[in-house]
């Protein structure tokens, strides 16, 4: 398993649309990820799971990645995060 | 036979019935007959075979229809809401109930987080009622949407189902609750929909039906004969010839100028106004610059915003109004605080006077952007309530380098101080929906009071007269950007009360135009008197259509 600790970009945190970028590219990952946040984990592909963790601009949040290839997939999924979605 | 209601605006359409089905009861909490295993098979297939048809119904409409039934389709998908519906399931419940309160549970968590995402707690109910539906073998509940055309039938329509409703489908609405001031009048108006509300008996009009409604006179001819259908058809033509009739300015029949203008919300709508003979804009809404952010836009982001407006309408008037925010429409950088009152709290220009910096960045933006453009660009402030207010705007708006700066007209106190607030302002324009709203203190929002919401009733007109009063003997113009505007008659009987131009939905223009050309200003002010002198909202209205038919 691989773990990375990311910081959230997007001025406005993790809602909505960016939540929605995330999220599917989560899901077409193909191995499952999760998504911490303090004590609390998170299946990365679900919005609403992802949406219910209330993650904030500036929030670090753990990803972690079990299967093939996981750290391809844990490099294109932190780059997500470490983009700020709200800036286009 | 033949219903009778209150018609929006003068349209006929003929079609048939297709009811709107009630939202289904609330599933029960009883202990499962099956195994668990097998309801966990039921809630799955239900919630994939949801999903698939709403994703089908998302690429049948289209636009941003699809983008809204999309993520209801992942929400539909998702892996939480399906874990959670089998950790339910183990429990020993129904498919029906662990997916009802699985539903129900992400709902209460997105409303607790308010903003954006509490706004989408009705997805996520329209969701739920759908998968129930599926799992019980019923029709979904919600607007239909068969592939035929239709006039929908419905109790009454809320904002959600409106987003919904695939209007190239609908031919006209039909309403058994509802006054002309309720969301589906307000719909059909701003849509140009064929729409007769408050319909007593409309709900028990069978399905498939051929019915013809008609919005002049507020009839539906329920199974009308050869005859009938023959004259609606020919008259369904002639009107739609006329609306593709080159349209020329706003002109009483005395040739009087009307200025009709259009209402906005955002630059996308500009193209469609100019085509539907908009002069300009009467009210440019600026609040969607503002949702769904944490912090206010810069002013560079404003300007390019106000910028694509403006160069849509070269050498035209322009009016923008300021942030429109409060309690109601909390904006986290503006005033999220809980207020009891939201309508009487801080909000309109007093939160923005809290927040003086987001008031300068705006005008500031505005002044930018008015630079680049021929438009002629008027800044207006919503919500005064006193003189004071008045004077705090116009002179942050001058000191920025605005040339034009007006108040909204939406408080009883300005409107009978109109005399002195106008002798600061360079305009007054009105906002009838908030205008009623206040004189009859009754909330627009709560369905309970939706009868005393009627911009006809003559104390709410005798407040409009006392603004074109004061317009009139100081020279400022008195506009009007309130949804009466776009009801024709009334329109007139705002002329009447002395207003120099109308704003409205882009929809609305034709039929105010074509209905401002049959009178005279002598007319309108016949008419205006007919209006004070009734007792009631209904009288004005039976007062006026009376002698305008006469």
């Amino acid at each position: 398993m691989a773990e990375r600790t990311v910081t959230i970009a997007s001025t406005h945190g993790l809602h909505a649309r960016p939540a929605s970028i995330f999220t599917q590219a989560a899901a077409k990952a193909g191995v499952p990820v999760q998504l911490t946040k303090g004590e609390k984990t998170v299946n990365a592909a679900s919005i609403l799971g992802v949406i219910s963790l209330g993650i904030d601009h500036n929030d670090d949040v753990v990803l972690s990645v079990e299967g093939d290839d996981e750290n391809a997939v844990l490099d294109e999924l932190a780059a997500l995060l470490s983009t700020d979605h709200d800036a286009a | 036979m033949t219903f009778t209601g209150v018609g929006i605006g003068r349209g006929m359409a003929m079609g048939t019935v297709l009811q709107m089905p009630a939202p289904l009861p609330e599933p029960q909490d009883a202990p499962s007959a099956l195994s668990v295993d097998a309801e966990k098979e039921r809630a799955a297939v239900a919630l994939a075979a949801t999903a698939a048809g709403i994703r089908a119904r998302g690429e049948r409409a289209g636009g941003s229809a699809k983008d809204v039934l999309e993520a209801q389709a992942f929400m539909a998908e998702d892996p939480t809401l399906s874990d959670d519906v089998k950790a339910r399931l183990e429990t020993g419940k129904t498919a029906e109930r662990a997916v009802f309160e699985a539903f129900a549970s992400f709902r209460d968590l997105l409303v607790s987080m308010g903003g954006y995402m509490g706004e989408r707690a009705t997805d996520l109910d329209d969701v739920s009622q759908r998968v129930v539906a599926q799992l019980q073998g019923v029709e979904a509940p919600g607007v239909p949407d068969p592939d035929h055309q239709f006039v929908l039938v419905a109790r009454d329509l809320a904002p959600a189902d409106t987003a919904l409703l695939n209007l190239d489908k609908v031919l006209g609405l039909i309403t058994s609750d509802g006054g002309p001031t309720s969301h589906t009048a307000i719909l059909a108006r701003e849509k140009s929909i064929v729409a007769v509300v408050g319909v007593a008996g409309a709900l028990d009009i069978p399905n498939g039906t051929t019915v013809i409604v008609d919005a002049s006179t507020g009839a539906v001819t329920v199974d009308p004969d050869e005859d009938a259908r023959f004259k609606a058809k020919i008259a369904i033509q002639e009107r739609a010839s006329l609306a593709k009739a080159p349209a020329g300015p706003g002109r009483l029949a005395d040739d009087t100028a009307i200025p009709l203008l259009a209402n906005l919300g955002s630059s996308g709508g500009a193209a469609e106004a100019v085509e539907l003979g908009a002069e300009g804009v009467g009210l440019f809404r600026t609040e969607f610059l503002f949702l769904d952010s944490a912090q206010a836009p810069t002013v560079a982001e404003q300007q390019s915003q106000y910028s694509a407006l403006f160069a849509a309408f070269p050498g035209k008037k322009v009016v923008v109004r300021a942030l429109d925010a409060g309690a109601d429409k909390p904006l986290s950088f503006l005033n999220d605080a809980p207020e009891e009152n939201p309508a009487l709290g801080l909000r309109g220009l007093r939160a923005l006077r809290a927040n003086e910096q987001i008031l300068r960045d705006q005008l500031t933006a505005i002044r930018n952007a008015e630079a680049e453009n021929t438009a002629e660009v008027w800044v207006m402030a919503p919500m005064v309530s006193t003189l004071e207010e008045t004077r705090y705007f116009t002179s942050i708006a001058r000191e920025v380098g605005l040339k034009t700066a007006g108040v909204m007209i939406e408080v009883p106190s300005s409107a009978l101080l109109a005399d002195r607030i106008l002798v600061d302002a360079d305009f007054a324009s009105i906002g009838t929906n908030d205008l009623t709203q206040y004189t009859l203190a009754a909330d627009r929002l709560l369905g309970s009071v939706a009868s005393f919401q009627d911009p006809w009733h003559p104390a709410v007109l005798r407040l409009v007269g006392e603004v074109g009063k004061a317009g009139a003997a100081l020279g400022k113009p008195v506009g009007i950007c309130g949804e009466a505007a776009a009801d024709p008659l009334l329109a007139v009987v705002l002329v009447g009360l002395g207003a120099t131009s109308l704003s409205m939905s882009p929809a609305a223009l034709a039929d105010v135009r074509a209905e401002l050309r049959l009178y005279t200003i002598e007319q309108a002010q016949h008419f205006a008197e007919l209006a004070l002198k009734a007792n009631s909202a209904m009288e004005a209205r039976a007062a006026v259509s009376a002698s305008a038919s006469s």
